[in-house]
This record gives structure tokens, sequence and C-alpha cells, in this order.
């Protein structure tokens, strides 16, 4: 029997959403660790019952959560409840450390980035926005984090450990935070290159390595961002999610602060293709699990009024990989709607039909178990939604 | 024995549901009592100083006998009824935005 679990993440807490193939009725868990903020939450595509979740605070800082059944229970990795010292002798509370690395490689150049006014600013270590698991292990699982950097675990999120190279491939001093903070939000890896992984960066722009991590460089040429002294600037550009069909990893989609962008070249060129959409501003993009030049986004009036046009929630589904754009508004409010939708909160299943979901920073989950043909809300009063994944079950 | 109150987000992470009792060899200082909690309870390790700097976190507060210790060394020693276990030492987060 299959089934989908959704993973919510909210300004209070997480929510695990479950229901059978049908996705007519859907049971709600939560909240777990109420009162916190819960980025991301993301489940092994390698162990399904293996989640890995950010949990943090501005009082208390981060916390590193992982459950080894499917969301029931959770605990800080290497610390168990109860218990006094950690197993395999693995100091406890190490799960919540992020350290950047200031060896040899990474240098004391990378001390600091551009801060808004231009200055320089010290690396500070603030939160992680994303959790990317391998595909293959399920120890395995890197870490987007605030101020940007990536950092990896190989022992089911026990310790970290930042690849440096990035920070150190030379642009990371001109990298400048955008209205979010400078967050690494994106991590993409290769399902059929274990050596290529891409990220991006608010607002730095997006980097791809081809050596698993140890060297980077940027791609983001072919952006265009106005906002910016030099509009097509090797980086300075505020990506805002990125997206994949796992059949095709060399095509990327990207939501850019404006714009919606392809590159057919694993990001060594983008075009614009933004095509008739009412606003080619927002947050999220994400591609059918079966159709990989359907994608979605949802059109956000501007960078300054961050809800949608006319106060109508639209999805806008192209199904020609860009360009040509539908407006889907089924069960989704179409008067008085001021919500926002943020870039990690849209995700796929892999039924048959493909099942499309999003968060809003109103508290509702909507889904579509037809393509987006029609939507309904799964649960309507949560926290603002930060991020929504989903897992097909089978 | 040293009684420490923490914040409710603090207990819950800790698995606990009043105050802390910890035992705090030599000299009873901020350090030394967050050296000890944090050793009973590793799973607060960064959340209430840095993992790295050792410094408070800026939302985090420590009152002693109804005075406010936030901004004194860290090895400035805590009033006698705080070592003698007579008064908690209150560890609150800062109130902000309602």
């Amino acid at each position: 029997m299959s089934g989908v679990r959704v993973l919510v993440g909210t300004r209070k807490g997480a929510f695990v959403l479950t229901s059978d193939g049908k996705r007519e009725k859907w049971d709600v868990s939560g909240p777990h660790f109420a009162g916190w903020e819960l980025y991301h939450l993301k489940g092994s595509p390698a162990d399904p019952n293996r989640l890995y979740a950010s949990q943090c605070s501005g009082w208390f800082g981060q916390i590193i959560q992982r459950s080894d059944d499917g969301g029931k229970t959770w605990t800080q990795p290497g610390t168990p409840p109860g218990e006094q010292t950690g197993p395999g002798g693995m100091p406890k509370g190490e799960s919540n450390k992020f350290v950047y690395d200031t060896s040899a490689p990474t240098g004391k150049s990378l001390t600091t980035h551009q801060w808004y006014d231009g200055t320089q600013h010290p690396w500070e270590f603030k939160r992680v926005w994303h959790l990317e698991p391998s595909p293959t292990d399920p120890d395995t699982v890197y870490a987007g984090v605030e101020d940007a950097a990536l950092f990896r675990s190989k022992d089911g999120g026990k310790s970290w450990h930042e690849l440096s190279g990035l920070r150190g491939h030379g642009t990371g001093p001109r990298w400048q935070p955008g209205a979010g903070g400078l967050c690494l939000h994106t991590i993409i890896l290769d399902p059929k290159d274990a050596s290529r992984i891409y990220i991006a960066i608010s607002a730095a722009g997006a980097f791809r390595s081809d050596d698993g991590g140890k060297t980077w460089r940027p791609i983001n040429q072919g952006l265009r961002s106005q906002y910016i002294p030099d509009p097509a600037a090797e980086i300075g550009h505020c990506v805002h999610h990125v997206a994949m069909h796992p059949s095709r990893p060399n095509v990327l989609f990207m939501q850019k602060h404006w714009d919606v962008m392809r590159s057919d070249n694993a990001g060594d060129l983008w075009q614009e293709v933004s095509g008739n959409l009412p606003t080619d501003f927002g947050f999220v993009i994400d591609v059918h699990a079966h159709e990989p030049e359907t994608i979605y986004v949802v059109p956000i009036k501007s960078d300054g009024e961050h809800f949608p046009l006319d106060g109508k929630l639209r999805v806008y589904r192209s199904r020609s990989g860009g360009n040509e754009w539908e407006a889907l508004t089924k069960g989704l409010p179409q008067n008085d709607c001021y919500v926002n939708v943020l870039r990690d909160a849209m995700a796929v299943d892999s039924l048959d039909k493909c099942g499309v979901y999003f968060g809003t920073t109103g508290g509702q989950v909507y889904a579509s178990a037809n393509a987006g043909d029609s939507w309904t809300p799964i649960v309507q009063h949560l926290p603002a939604v930060l991020s929504v994944e989903v897992q097909t079950l089978r | 024995m040293i009684r420490v109150i923490l914040p409710g987000h603090l207990r819950t992470l800790a698995r606990v549901s009043a105050e802390v009792q910890l035992d705090v060899k030599g000299p009873v200082t901020q350090r030394s009592v967050l050296d000890a909690l944090e050793v009973q309870y590793p799973m607060l390790r960064g959340t209430i100083r840095d993992h790295v700097t050792q410094e408070r976190r800026p939302f985090l507060r420590f009152f002693a006998c109804e005075e406010d210790y936030s901004l004194e060394p860290p090895d400035t020693p805590l009033p006698d009824a705080i070592a003698s276990g007579k008064e908690p030492l209150l560890i609150i987060g800062a109130i902000a935005g309602g």
C-alpha cells in the first residue's frame, strides 16, 4: 500500500502529515519541537524512516534532530535521551556544532564577507536553512547554513564539517546577504553523478562542484539582475530556489528574485523562461515527478510586496519547460489572499498522478493529487510555513 | 548542590520538568555551573553559550539573588546563597516581540 508523508517546518514547530495513496484523508502529527523555528525537515531517500530536522531559535541557537522511525520519535544525533555517554565515544552535543573551517585551505581572507552597506563583516553562524540527505547513504547529509556555507555529516548528523572549498574558491568575500540573510538554501545532489553538487545562496548566486564538494565555481552566466551594480555580474544574484528532475540532472530551473530561468547545460548558461507569467518574482519552483518539462511556480507581486498579485493565490504550471504558463486556481483562494510561499515550501510526490504540495505563511498546506489541476487545503491553521518536503512511501 | 532554573524551551530540550540540581566542584561561578550543567545535560551545549567562544548567547541573562550577573566575568564567584543551594541561579530568556 503506497502512501505519502509530508514534512512541514513552521515558525513554531514541525508537523508530519500522512495519508494513503489516495491522498484524500490526512492525519496530522505535531507540533514537534513546539515553539521553535523548524527551517527544514527532510527524509533520506535511502531509508524513508530516517528524517533530519533543523530546529533553531534566536535565543538558544541551532539544534539538529534526527528520527529513525519516520518522525514518531526524535533525538539529537549522538545524544540519546537519558544516557550520559554517546555511542562510539562521540562527545555529546557535537551534533549542534557548526564551526567554520579556518584551516590553511580556507585562509584568513575568508573571515569576512560583504555586509549590506558594502563593508566587510565577519562570518557568523546563525542557523541551518536546508538539510539534504544523500540519495544512497542514510548517514550522509548536507547542511546549508547562514552565514552561507556548506557542511556535511557522514555519521548520521553527529558531527559536521564544512566543505570549505565553497567559501574558499575566491568570490566569498564579495557575497552579500539578501533580506533574509546570507543563506545557503538550496542543495541538489546529482543522482547520476555523485561528484556533482549544485548549491544556491542569497544573494551570491548558484555554484557547482564537480568533485564532490572540494572545489567550486559560480554558474551564473545568463542571469541579469537590475538591482546590483553590474546586472550580469559573476556573483551577487539573489537566487531564491533551484529545482531539477532526477532523470535530467543537467537541466536546472531557477526562481530568481525576479525572473524564472532554465539551464540545459548544468548551469553553464541560463536563459529566461518567465514568458507570460503575470509577475516573475517569487520564491518556489519545482518539477513534476514524471514530466521533466512540467514545472511549477507561485508568482508573488514584487520584492516589496510579498503576496500574490491581486489577492489571488495562483500556482502557474508550464508543460513546456517555461515560457508558456497556465494559471491553476481551482480550490485556491481567489480573493483577499495575502500570504507568501517561501522558497523551500513546495514539493512533489511520485505517485501516479503526481502530487504537488505547498505551504503558506498563513499556515495552510495545499495539496493537489492531480498534478495541479485542483487543490485542497490538507491543513489550514498552522503557524507560518517555512518548508514542505514530501516522501512517497511504497 | 547547586540549583538552576532553565527557560521553558531548554527544560523541554533537556527533558526536565522543574529546576535542575548540579554538583559543582571548586569555586561556584557562571563558568563552573554551566560546565556542570552541560556535562549533566549535554543536549544543552551551544544553547546557553556559544560552542566555540563560550560567550553567553545574547538573548539570555543570568540572575542570582535578584542581581543581574549577565555581564560579570564568567569566573566571578556567585553569591554564597547560590553556592549553598539556598537560592537558584536563574537563566532567563529576554522577552521580546510579545
